[in-house]
This record gives C-alpha cells, structure tokens and sequence, in this order.
C-alpha cells in the first residue's frame, strides 16, 4: 500500500488524518481511492502539486504508484 | 484640433509631420511618423528608453515637444546602423549578450554611440554614469557596460 | 546522455536570432502595433483604496465628440462563477485598492480618450481601507471581502485571512530545548514592483461573428486567451492571441489587465482598439509582489549542529486571495537538512492591487527572514557563515521541508564553491562589511509544445509557443542544433500565436528552456526518426540498419550499403521524392524541474553620515545545470541579483493613510541604475537535471532569492548591528545608525 501525506492545511478536509494508506497502481487509482474515503476531496487535490517519489508534478493522473511509493501533496508552484 | 506642421530631418531624410502642439517627440515619431524603434518606458524622463540625439545632444524625447524638433536634426535608433552595417555598439551587444528583453536596448545604444562620438576611450566609472539615464531591468548592467567597453576597444584599435 | 563537454552547440554563446532587430529599433513590442482605423482606450481608475461604487454612468463621456465606445463592471458578465481576475481587470461592486479600473473609453487619440474620462460620474462610498498584514490580521479589522473565511472554513467568521498554510516535522519544541544557541529575526519586507521597463499594452479587434484577435506583450498568449474568454464569457476559440515581443515580465505579464476591456470596446465601436499603460497605471494597478512581515528562529548546537527552525510569516495578497505565501513556506527550509521545524504562513488581504508573481514568488522575502538568522546564528556560534550551511545543507536524499526527498541538487558544490571563490578568500577592505546568503527555486515543468519544420534546403524552424523574453530563442535552437546534429545557424526558432503552435503554459518559473527544450528535443527527435526511414527507403534497407551521427543518416556498422551518408540537406532535398514535407513534433507535460539552489555574497560600505550603502562587490554562484547558452544564464544570474539588491537597498511602495501610492513612478520608486551597480561576478555550477536530455534546470528564478538577505547580511557585517526590516534605504540606515548612537 502506497503512503500518502496531506499538509496540514488540507487536514480539515481529511478530519485531522495527515497520513494514510492506499491501494492503487497509478496516481488517477490514489485519488479515486482518496474520494472514497473523503468525498469532495477529488476536487480539491486536482488543484494541489503532488510529489510521488520525491519527483514533483503539477498534474499526474496517470504516473504509476508503487506499494512502496511515497506520495506528499503539497501546494501548487507557479513562478516569474 | 489644430496641428503644427513640422519640418526636421529624422536619420539624415528630410521629414514632415503635423503634430499637436503638446504630443512629445517621442509620441510623434512614433505616431506621426511610424518610428516605432524608439520606445517608451514612462514618458517622464526617468528611464532613458526614448533617447534620441537632437543635433549631436542626447535627449530624452519623451521631455521634448515634437514642435520643438522644428527644423533640427533627430537621430534616432533606426538611424544608427550605416546602410546593412551594423554599428560597433550594436554588434556589440548581440556578442556581449548585453539585451534580455531588449526594449531597453534601443536607448542603450543611442546613448553609448553619443558616448562614444565624445569620449572614445571612457573608463567604467564613466561608462556607468553617462548610462544611468537609462534603465534596464533584465540585466543587472554587467553585460551592458562590458559591451560598451569592448566597442570603445575595438574603436580604439582602429583609429 | 554524453557529458557535458561532448557537446558541440550546447554550452556555445552565439548571437541570438532575434538579435539584429532588436538592436536596430525593427522589434515590435506591445505598443509598437498600429491598426488602421484603430481607436485608444483609456481607463477610469478608483481614487479611493476602498469603496463600495454605488452609480458608474459613461453616457456623458460617450456624447462627446470623438469618443466611440464605453464601459464599465455592469459590461461584463458577473455571476457566482466571475473570477477575482475578473474583478481586478474592471471593478464591479467594490473598488478594492486605489487604481482599480472601474470604467473604460475608446476615442479617436489618446488625449480625447483621457479627457473622457472626467466625464465619467462614479458614485462612491467611501470605506475605511485596510493597509497592511498586522491591520488586517487585528480583531475588529474592515474586512476587504465580507464573504471571505480562512481555508473557506463556512463554520469561521469572515476574515482577511484567505487561507493558513502550515509545515511540520518533528517535535520543534524539543528541538528548541535541545539548542545551545538560539536567535530569532523579526522582519517586514516591503512591497516591490517587477518594473519591467515596457508597461502593459494591447491592441484588439473583434468581428460581427464575435471572433477577437489580440496582439499584446505577455509571457504566455494561450493564458491570455482563457483568461480573456473567461472575463468575456467568450470560448477560448473564438480569440485568437499574437504575442509581440515583450519588454520584460518577471511573473507580472503572466496575467491580464487590458486584454478582455480593449476587446469590448472593439465590440462596442467596431473599430480596433489600442490600450497602453502608463507608468503610473503600471505601479498603481499591476501585480507588485506582497510586502510580508515574517519572524524566524533557528536553534544549534554548539558545533553548529541546527536542531530546530521556526517561521511565521503574513504575506499582503492585494485585494484578493492567493500572495505567494506557500511557496515562501515551502522554500525558507529547503537548504537544510531538519529533524525539527514548523512553518506557518498567512495569506491576508489588504486594500492594495492584486500581487502578481515576481521572479521566484514568495522566496525571497521568506528566505529574507531565515538567511538572517542563520547569519545571526554563525556569529552568535562564531562559525564561517558557510561552514555553518555546510553543516545543515540539503543534499541528495535529504527530505525537503515540504515532503518530497531531493534527487541530485547542487546546493553543496555551491557552498563549497563560495569557500574557493577568489572574492570569498579575499579579505574585505577595511570599513566594509561582507554577508552571504542561500536561495532557493523549486522550477516548474507543466506544458509545452514544439514543432520542427524541415526546409527543402535542409534549414529548419522550429516554432514553440513561449515568448522570448531573454534569448530562449537562441536556447531553442543551440538544444535544436545539438539533437540534430547541425550547425546552429541554420535553425530558427520562430514564436508561434495561439493559431499557428500548440499549447504552451506560460514563459515563467524558469520553465521554458526546460519544458519547451523537452519538447523542442522531442520535435527533433522526430525530425530525426522520419530521416532516418527516408534513408531507409532510399537505401531500400530496414530503418534499423540507419544510424544518425553529426547532422547525417549513416547505415550501421556491418550494414552492407553501397551508399554516401544522407545529410539533412540532402533528406530535405528529396523529402518530395520519398513521401512528402518533414515535420517533427512534440507536446510534453515536463515533470521533474530540478531544482536550482544558490549562494550570494555581498561586500557593501556604509556612509555612516548619509546612510547610503554602496554595493562593492556581489557574487553569484548557482546550480544552473545544465547551461545551454552560458551568456544567457549569467545575465539572469546579474539581472535577478541586481533586482534584488535594488529590493534590499532602495525600492518599496510608500502608502499614504489612505491608501494611495505615493511613489507611482521611476523617479521616486527608484530602480537601481548603472552608477549604483559593480560588476555582478558569476560562477556557474553544472550540476545536471536527471530529468532533462540535456540536464537543464531552469536559472531565472533563483538569482532574486538571496540577495535581500546577503545584503542585509553584509549591512550588518559593516554596521555591528543588524536593521532587519528593508529597504536598507539611507533614512532607515541613518535612523538606525543614530538610535544605535543614543543606546
Ligand atoms: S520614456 Fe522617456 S525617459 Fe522614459
Ligand atoms: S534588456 Fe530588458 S530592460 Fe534591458
């Protein structure tokens, strides 16, 4: 089961839960996962950065999630 | 509204052009005349991106009334290269990667080839003072006063 | 990936194609553009920071003579789906800070335009503005935006907090218990402009279908495309956006202001309109970055050994939602390696424009904060400001404070460079005083497109969609020129409009060489696949057996041909013959922008009797990966450094208590000039992107990071006492100086 972490700004949403488990193959499975858990949350995480491995991407419905993977959401970077 | 006809010479040709009495220079060369290379950065003569030379003198010509111009002699940037030969200043700044942006640049260039008819060998001090008329932001300067460094040089070594 | 110095184009300086126009006034910028029959627009902006608009009536300004269209908020559609970029591009209830458009005029000439526009009646009421973060943050204070809560929490009060943003790691507490040494710096930044020096210009037309082209100067047209649809309620295809050349951004033309009321007054009049800002516009009512008030505290060991970080910042976010307080949150840590640290940012409103992104949006007055501290700390540990970095830096591996764990970075090749650095070994002059500092960019990737058109003689375009704002053409076709293996002169890189590329987000975040590269590459990388079947065909052998080395199709090793190399001149001469037009192309989402990390360090004198600092020397020294064209890297390395050390010594938006600029132009919101400025010294650190063909990273954002601090850092060095707010301006210094005299 791959780990996810929310920040702390999103835990209002995950009711307090910074850290939990899920069962997917890529990361479109994490968030339908996530929605089960949280309906709504789909929405917001669309608009979040996640970092899946160390490697960040801004949009990543279909990079594959490994058991092992390491998946931190974390907020959106835009630039000059 | 009523317009004043002006007669001047823009980059050795003989030009006319009907202006109201407040346009500035900068607005008629650009407006009456289609010389868009000379750019506008504030219009309040702070940024030095307007600079043309009035007979020989370096000015801002967004400061300056385009009625004013009667009867001078305005170089602007499209006037500076001879013919297909790039001047020394300009080519220059293309080996010197001296623009980012480059809407800077046009003023730059007006302003470093009137440093140069005057002083043909200034030191970087020198440099960097006749130019602090002119801003840019892209470039931090470096690149600017070097290539203005390597034009004096390379004037140098042929005179 | 061969090594770096295997490289042919890569790594070279050669002009940039661009180059000859825009030294000989041929370039055309955003106001350079003049259409026939074309009116000008002006607009009608807020004397007030704070007012409900309770009558906006143009029909006077319309009457007159020469004037062909106006509008205001009630011309645009408003509903619960309206954007706040709506909002800011035309007021419609509320006049949120003083120059929001509020009503707009199309005329014959710019001066009948401007006298309109007194003829405009606005209603206001009044309201008391709110004008910086602790204001706003007060119980009791007028709140911007009634609707507003914190995280849209529906079970809070309204707030001028939009949102709080929080990181933690460990137990910081007991990381603070454990420290020997333990310092904390209380600062404010002020708000700064971008100030590019081509203010905001657009011109547009709009036919009888409804079908709008607009000519503008942005970082990115297919943004202004949606953008404006959406102001206008428009789909994205009926615009079609042509990108001038643009006269500098620095994250402030990656949105619109201009754009969706030039084409409403085109549809009003029917007849093209032109609107150029001023530069007063330009100050008052464009994306100026957050003023932020931040504290840091960071705790060690004796040995320097940091064992706890903490930092609370507020940043102003204008009139509405989203200052770049998360990134600041997520790069004031990133070159430490921490057990323990906890961050929290604030997003606050105030009655100010609407910040926009500037060069790395968040970081530097966040790393402002932390630098300062670390530099208190290495004094109060009595270490080598690097040596204490060295200790605690980020490295391979190590987890960021924001979650991911970092690939290769180069932040410690940069701290070892500075030790090395000859302007670092040197002792500093007598009476000056030397500060160092890190910085940090994550850099973006997202979407790119390229196509790679193949010339019948064997010349190539390639057209991207990113605007070149500082030489990525030249990038473009030095990456070109290597994949394919040709000389760099004979590859253009043309800017397509949102009709004649594909889509591209926009030129910022140090995206493009990366991203556009990757699809450049790619594009060619086609180019190249479809060569080498033409020689196939022609050679009447598999596609395996063609190999493509120096610009030419060769058949393998052992491939048994009776044939010359195919060059891409002589592919190209034939493509006619062999199945028709070559034509590379790619669309990329970049992932994996490595991130660039950086050490500056400043020598600067203080006139004890004026205040004034002089900046003596600066070094830059920064991990660029990858430099594709090295020029180019180090004038964003000098042009960011120099932005901000005009940041750290000069530059701030002054406020009046009502609200109103008082500083609106280049005289008083003094940008520095060549006099202020040394040379920039800088040292590139190749440490290359895993994720790039060619290892690039991104350089344009990094460079503004750490120099507020290093030069606060050096003031303070000279001083013997730290001023943690900035500008380090001579009032404040003076100040300073006299009250450290009373004490
Ligand atoms: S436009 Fe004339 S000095 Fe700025
Ligand atoms: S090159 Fe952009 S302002 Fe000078």
């Amino acid at each position: 089961m791959a780990k996810v972490v929310f920040p702390d700004h999103l835990l209002q949403q995950t009711g307090g839960t910074q850290e939990t488990t899920v069962e997917a193959t890529n990361f479109r499975g994490v968030l339908r996962a996530l929605e089960q858990l949280w309906p709504g949350i789909e929405e917001t995480l669309q608009k979040t950065a996640v970092a899946i491995d160390g490697q960040i991407y801004q949009d990543a419905w279909l990079e594959p999630v490994r058991p092992d993977s390491d998946i931190y959401f974390m907020q959106r970077i835009e630039g000059g | 509204m009523s317009r004043v006809h002006v007669t001047l010479s823009v980059n050795g040709e003989p030009r006319e052009m009907l202006c109201e009495a407040h346009q500035s220079l900068l607005d008629a060369l650009r407006d009456e005349l289609g010389m868009t290379g000379t750019k506008e950065g504030c219009a309040t003569g702070d940024c030095g991106a307007c600079s043309v030379l009035a007979d020989g003198r370096l000015v801002c010509s967004c400061l300056m009334l385009g009625v004013e111009a009667e009867g001078m002699d305005i170089t602007t940037i499209e006037g500076i290269a001879q013919g297909s030969e790039l001047h020394v200043v300009q080519r220059k700044f293309l080996e010197a990667a001296a623009l980012q942006c480059g809407i800077c640049t046009p003023g730059f260039i007006v302003a470093a080839k009137a440093l140069l008819d005057q002083n043909p060998n200034p030191d970087e001090t020198t440099i960097r003072y006749w130019l602090a008329g002119n801003l840019c932001r892209c470039t931090g300067y470096d690149k600017i006063v070097r290539a203005v460094q390597d034009a004096a040089q390379e004037l140098a070594y042929e005179a | 990936m061969a090594e770096a110095h295997d490289y042919k184009a890569i790594g070279t300086r050669p002009v940039r194609p661009d180059g000859v126009d825009k030294v000989t006034g041929r370039a055309n910028f955003g106001a350079d553009l003049n259409l026939p029959n074309m009116l000008h627009g002006k607009m009608l902006r807020s004397p007030h920071a704070h007012a409900r608009i309770k009558r906006v009536d143009v029909s006077r300004a319309l009457a007159m003579d020469g004037v062909y269209a106006a509008c205001s908020g009630g011309d645009f559609p408003t509903n619960e789906r309206t954007t706040d970029l709506a909002k800011n591009c035309m007021a419609r209830d509320k006049a949120l800070y003083h120059g929001h458009a509020v009503a707009a005029v199309a005329a014959r000439t710019p001066y009948i335009a401007e006298r309109a526009l007194d003829l405009i009646e606005v209603e206001y009421e009044p309201l008391a503005p709110v004008l910086d973060v602790d204001a706003a943050m007060a119980d009791g204070a007028v709140l911007v935006d009634e609707n507003l809560r914190t995280n849209g929490d529906a079970s809070k009060p309204p707030s001028n907090v939009a949102a709080i943003v929080k990181f933690e790691r460990g137990d910081v507490e007991q990381g603070f218990a454990e420290a020997d040494v333990v310092v904390e710096v209380d600062c404010r930044v002020p708000t700064a402009h971008q100030g590019y020096i081509e203010p905001h210009a657009c011109t547009a037309t709009i036919n009888e279908e409804g079908e709008a082209t607009v000519w503008c100067c942005t970082q990115g047209h297919f943004d202004v495309r949606s953008l404006t649809a959406n102001v206008l309620g428009k789909s994205v295809g009926e615009i079609k956006v042509i990108p001038s050349e643009i006269g500098g951004g620095f994250g402030g033309k990656t949105i619109i202001y201009l754009e969706p009321i030039a084409v409403k007054l085109s549809e009003m009049s029917g007849r093209p309109v032109k609107m150029v800002m001023t530069r007063e516009e330009v100050f008052r009512a464009t994306g100026p970055t957050s003023a932020t008030h931040c504290r840091a505290k960071v705790g060690a060991k004796r040995d320097g050994k940091i064992t706890a970080a903490s930092a609370w910042l507020a940043y102003e976010a204008g009139a509405f939602a989203g200052a770049p307080v998360g990134p600041g949150c997520m790069s004031i840590l990133a070159p430490y390696d921490l057990e323990h640290f906890s961050i929290e940012g604030h997003d606050v409103l105030v009655n100010k424009p609407k910040v926009a992104a500037y060069r790395a949006p968040g970081a530097p007055q966040a790393m402002h904060a932390m630098e300062s501290a670390i530099d208190d700390l290495a004094r109060e540990l009595g270490m080598d400001p690097i040596d204490l970095r060295l200790k605690n830096s980020a490295d391979e591996g190590t987890q960021a404070p924001y979650g991911p764990v970092f690939p290769a970075i180069g932040f410690r090749k940069c701290l070892e460079a500075t030790k090395a650095h000859p302007n670092y070994t040197k002792p500093k002059a007598e009476g000056t005083g030397r500060g160092v500092a890190a910085g940090f960019w994550f850099n973006i990737g997202m979407q790119s497109s390229a196509e790679a058109r193949l010339s019948e003689d064997g010349t190539v375009t390639v057209v991207e969609g990113n605007p070149d704002i500082g030489g990525s053409r030249a990038s473009m076709c030095l990456m070109a020129a290597e994949t394919l293996g040709v000389p760099y002169e004979t590859v253009r890189t043309h800017v397509g409009d949102t009709e004649s590329t594909g889509f591209c987000n926009v030129t910022g975040g140090s995206r493009t060489t990366f991203a556009t590269g990757l699809a450049v590459v790619q594009a060619c990388e086609d180019i190249i696949a479809q060569c080498k079947q033409r020689a196939a065909a022609t050679w009447d052998v598999d596609v395996e057996q063609v190999d493509w080395a120096d610009g030419q199709a060769i058949p393998k090793p052992g491939v048994n041909v009776d044939a010359n190399p195919l060059s891409l001149r002589d592919i190209a001469k034939n493509a006619g013959r062999t199945g028709g037009p070559i034509l590379g192309r790619a669309s990329v989402n970049a992932q994996g922008a490595g991130a660039s990390f950086s050490v500056n360090f400043a020598d600067v004198k203080v006139d004890r009797e004026t205040g004034k600092i002089d900046v003596l020397s600066f070094t830059g020294i920064q991990d660029a990966g990858t430099a594709i064209h090295p020029a180019y890297v180090e004038g964003q390395m000098q042009g960011g450094a120099v932005q901000g050390l005009g940041w750290a010594l000069n530059e701030e938006y002054i406020y009046d208590e009502n609200g109103v600029m008082e500083n609106a132009g280049f005289l008083d919101y003094r940008v520095p000039v060549a006099s202020d400025m040394p040379m920039i010294d800088t040292q590139i650190i190749e440490v290359p992107n895993p994720s790039h063909p060619y290892g690039v990273r991104g350089v344009g954002e990094t460079p503004i990071v750490a120099p507020l601090a290093a030069t606060s850092n050096a003031a303070r060095d000279a001083l013997g006492f730290r001023i943690a707010d900035l500008p380090l301006s001579p009032p404040r210094v003076l100040e300073a100086i006299d009250n450290q005299a009373d004490a």
